[in-house]
């Protein structure tokens, strides 16, 4: 699915990623933990194309195409999602008629015919009821005066709407209630299949509980520095980071 | 070649899409201005004795006024004696009716999705479609006539309603108001008539279609709508212009005239040509819009959604003279390359009660300067009045411009005025997170850009929001990158 080699990627004259490597193959569920300022949202922001990051070295090869050289609209097109951590409001735009037009844009790429508006909305309310998102929320400009929790809500709305078959969650899980974590959380688990795959950024074991993850691994100043199962997930809640920066300092 | 380069090389080789010019034979008056001019108009139009002395009344006033400079736009001198005050397509009779109107003519209509064939248009809506300096022809005229509605061109309310014609023109917009009006006053050439009579709620929107075609031509067209006691209408005003390298002058003046309890609802969507994208050619637009709430209880809402035009001098305004009277003013002004706008409105409160609402929504990008002019005037009688007022620029790019002058002047101490204003720029966060969900750069700039503007396109009939929506989208294609 996914074949991250030698990353190197920097913004302005700041280096942030140095070397990843990260292998995603079809139906996995990649945790990525790490301190502040890592480089976690910096990966998420290079796969998904954003301009500003330059990559300087490495490549990334995303279904057996170089994911490098597509546009970010092509990445999304091809299945590729990102549930944002900041995700950003449009006044004037309702959610609703922002994902028609993305869910259509995406499908004419795809050669497929567009959804009309009574099509359109079985498709929402199926998804809606998947997230547990009320219509009045979707009927309001995009983000606008939305509540952290709501706006994490809405990104996995999103990404049910696209059904992506790559998803990166950046702290998707930051900002939301014990309910809301589980919904959410439920959510994504229903999403999930032997086909697609999902990278999880978090800072906390507790969403593991929920979407359990196959490997787990602990990014640190821009490389990706130990691996494992759910298991360091639960070491890292009782550590910290302390000893990972020892031995990386060791090495 | 880069993602940004590709996007500026798209804008620069896309045209104005309206651009082409007609074939049509016209008839011209010589170039330039004189009493001989007008004379000339007066008499191709036949007209009564008064209203050739109105219009010499109106020229020779305006040989002693100079042209406005306060506006915040810059253009070469214009050579008044350089430009053709009189065109028209030359027909053999008057067309009677729509099947003696020159084909050629139709199909010009037609070309711009006008369809002046009554039987294909779907939608209730009445058109006056006006061609340079003439009324081609106005549909639906007979349906509208049952209720007493009288829709037709101005010189044909000259003829059939002179009495009508009389008493309200230059009512609301006097002859000598400002240069352009003075000297719109002497040469308008035709235009739309409309007159709603007491308590008729007109049941389709009209509407009046204005092409420029001919070269060298300036447009002087006067738009009279009257609205009798408890009446109602929504009025739509539609213009496009062919592509040429030299700037064409375009001085029109609506006046509306709402009595006791009338409601006119005015929406244009202007689209004249802006120039290409270095600047050159394009329509000077110099539009004195004014209406009178006359009578108590009266409401008139502009609407206008500005894309077109090299230069925009245009202030929609409206007096609020009878008690519990109202005035809207909903815009959007887009300027993109080496456009400029200055663009606003006046609400003058004179009765009591009065009240008035301004939304302003400017966007520029390119090189271009957006400025908003906008007087709300209390007078001293204007017991309990309120205006609210709303200013918001948009800007794309770092090369443009964006100002706001509001003037504010309350005489009573019982008004209550609010005004705000925000300046923003459209971000790159907004782009990315449309270009993720797999929407392409232009249409994340047109959804951003609509959504901006969503408080003033909902004003807009229905079908012209549309319309409205897809112009905004094509101003600003390539602005972004
Ligand atoms: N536009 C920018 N200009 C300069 N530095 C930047 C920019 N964007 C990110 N950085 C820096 O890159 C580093 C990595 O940032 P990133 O957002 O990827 O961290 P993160 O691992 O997601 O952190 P967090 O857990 O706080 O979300 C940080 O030091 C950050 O300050
Ligand atoms: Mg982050």
């Amino acid at each position: 699915m996914l074949s991250i080699k030698n990353l190197h990627a920097k913004i302005e004259d700041n280096q942030i990623l140095n070397g990843l490597n990260l292998e995603v193959r079809p139906g996995e569920v990649h945790a990525i933990m790490g301190p502040n300022g890592s480089g976690k949202s910096t990966l998420a922001s290079v796969l998904a194309g954003r301009e500003e990051f330059e990559v300087t070295d490495g490549t990334v090869d995303y279904l057996g195409k170089n994911l490098l050289e597509l546009d970010p609209e092509e990445r999304a097109r091809e299945g590729i999602f990102l549930a944002f951590q900041y995700p950003v409001e449009i006044p004037g735009v309702s959610t609703i008629n922002f994902m028609k037009t993305a869910v259509n844009q995406v499908r004419e790429a795809r050669g497929q015919e567009p959804l009309d508006a009574v099509s359109f909305l079985g498709v929402m309310k199926e998804k809606m009821k998947l997230v547990e998102i009320d219509q009045s929320l979707l009927n309001r400009s995009l983000n606008e005066g939305f509540s952290g929790g709501e706006k994490k809500r809405n990104e996995i709305f999103q990404m049910a709407m696209l059904e992506p078959k790559l998803a990166i969650l950046d702290e998707t899980d930051s900002g939301l209630d014990i309910d809301a974590l589980r919904i959410v959380a439920n959510g994504v688990n229903k999403l999930r299949n032997k086909n697609n795959s999902i990278i999880v950024v978090t800072h906390y074991q507790r969403l593991l509980e929920y979407i359990v993850p196959d490997f787990v691994h602990v990014l640190y100043k821009g490389k990706i520095v130990k691996s494992g199962t759910k298991e360091l997930a639960l070491e890292l809640e009782a550590k910290g980071y302390d000893w990972i920066k020892d031995e990386v300092a060791l090495a | 070649m880069s993602k940004d380069n590709q996007v500026l090389e798209e804008i620069t080789s896309k045209e104005y899409e309206h651009g082409w010019t007609s074939n049509i034979e016209m008839e011209s008056a010589p170039k330039g201005l004189n009493e001989d001019i007008v004379r000339f108009i007066s008499a191709k139009k036949n007209e009564p004795d008064w209203l050739l002395e109105w219009r010499l009344k109106a020229y020779r006033h305006w040989t002693t006024m100079k042209e406005p400079k306060w506006p915040n736009v810059t253009y070469p001198e214009i050579n008044y004696q350089d430009v053709i005050y009189y065109a028209a397509p030359k027909q053999k009779a008057k067309p009677k009716s729509l099947e003696e109107v020159d084909p050629e003519l139709l199909k010009t209509f037609e070309k711009l999705g006008i369809s002046l064939t009554e039987q294909k248009r779907l939608t209730g809506i009445a058109v006056d479609a006006v061609l340079d300096s003439v009324s081609v022809a106005t549909t639906f005229k007979e349906k509208l006539g049952e209720l007493g509605i009288i829709f037709c061109s101005f010189s044909e309310a000259v003829q059939e309603h002179p009495e009508l014609v009389k008493k309200y023109l230059g009512s609301v917009v006097p002859m000598n108001d400002n240069y352009f009006a003075a000297l719109n006053s002497a040469v308008f050439s035709d235009g739309s008539f409309c007159y709603i009579p007491k308590g008729v709620r007109c049941p389709m929107e009209l509407s009046t279609y204005f092409r420029i075609n001919a070269a060298n031509t300036g447009q002087f067209e006067r738009t009279l709508i009257v609205a009798d006691e408890g009446s109602y209408v929504s009025y739509l005003e539609g213009c496009t212009a062919p592509q040429r390298d030299e700037n064409q002058l375009h001085a029109a003046v609506v006046e509306i005239y709402a009595m006791k309890d009338a409601h006119v609802k005015y929406s244009t969507v202007q689209n004249w040509y802006p120039g290409d994208k270095d600047g050159k050619g394009g329509i000077y637009n110099f539009v004195t819009k004014r209406a009178l709430c006359a009578g108590n209880h009266s409401k008139v809402s502009w609407t206008q959604v500005e894309t077109g035009s090299s230069i925009t001098w245009k202030y929609p305004s409206c007096i609020l003279k009878g008690d519990y009277s109202s005035g809207e003013f909903y815009s959007v002004a887009v300027t993109n390359n080496y456009q400029q706008a200055d663009t606003g409105t006046k609400m003058i409160h004179i009765g009591k009660h009065t009240k008035s609402r301004i939304v302003s929504k400017g966007i520029s990008a390119g090189r271009s300067q957006n400025s908003y002019r906008g007087q709300v005037h209390v007078l001293k009688r204007a017991e309990s009045a309120r205006n609210f007022s709303q200013c918001d620029s948009l800007l794309m790019g770092d090369q443009c411009g964006a100002h706001t002058f509001p003037y504010i002047d309350v005489e009573n101490n019982s008004a209550k005025v609010e005004h705000e204003a925000t300046t923003s720029k459209i971000g790159e966060d907004q782009i990315f997170y449309c270009l993720q969900r797999g929407i392409d750069e232009e249409s994340a700039v047109a959804l951003i850009v609509n959504g901006y503007a969503k408080e003033v396109l909902n004003q807009l009939p229905m079908e012209f929001a549309v319309e409205a929506q897809k112009l905004l989208a094509l101003t600003l294609e390539g602005s972004v990158g």
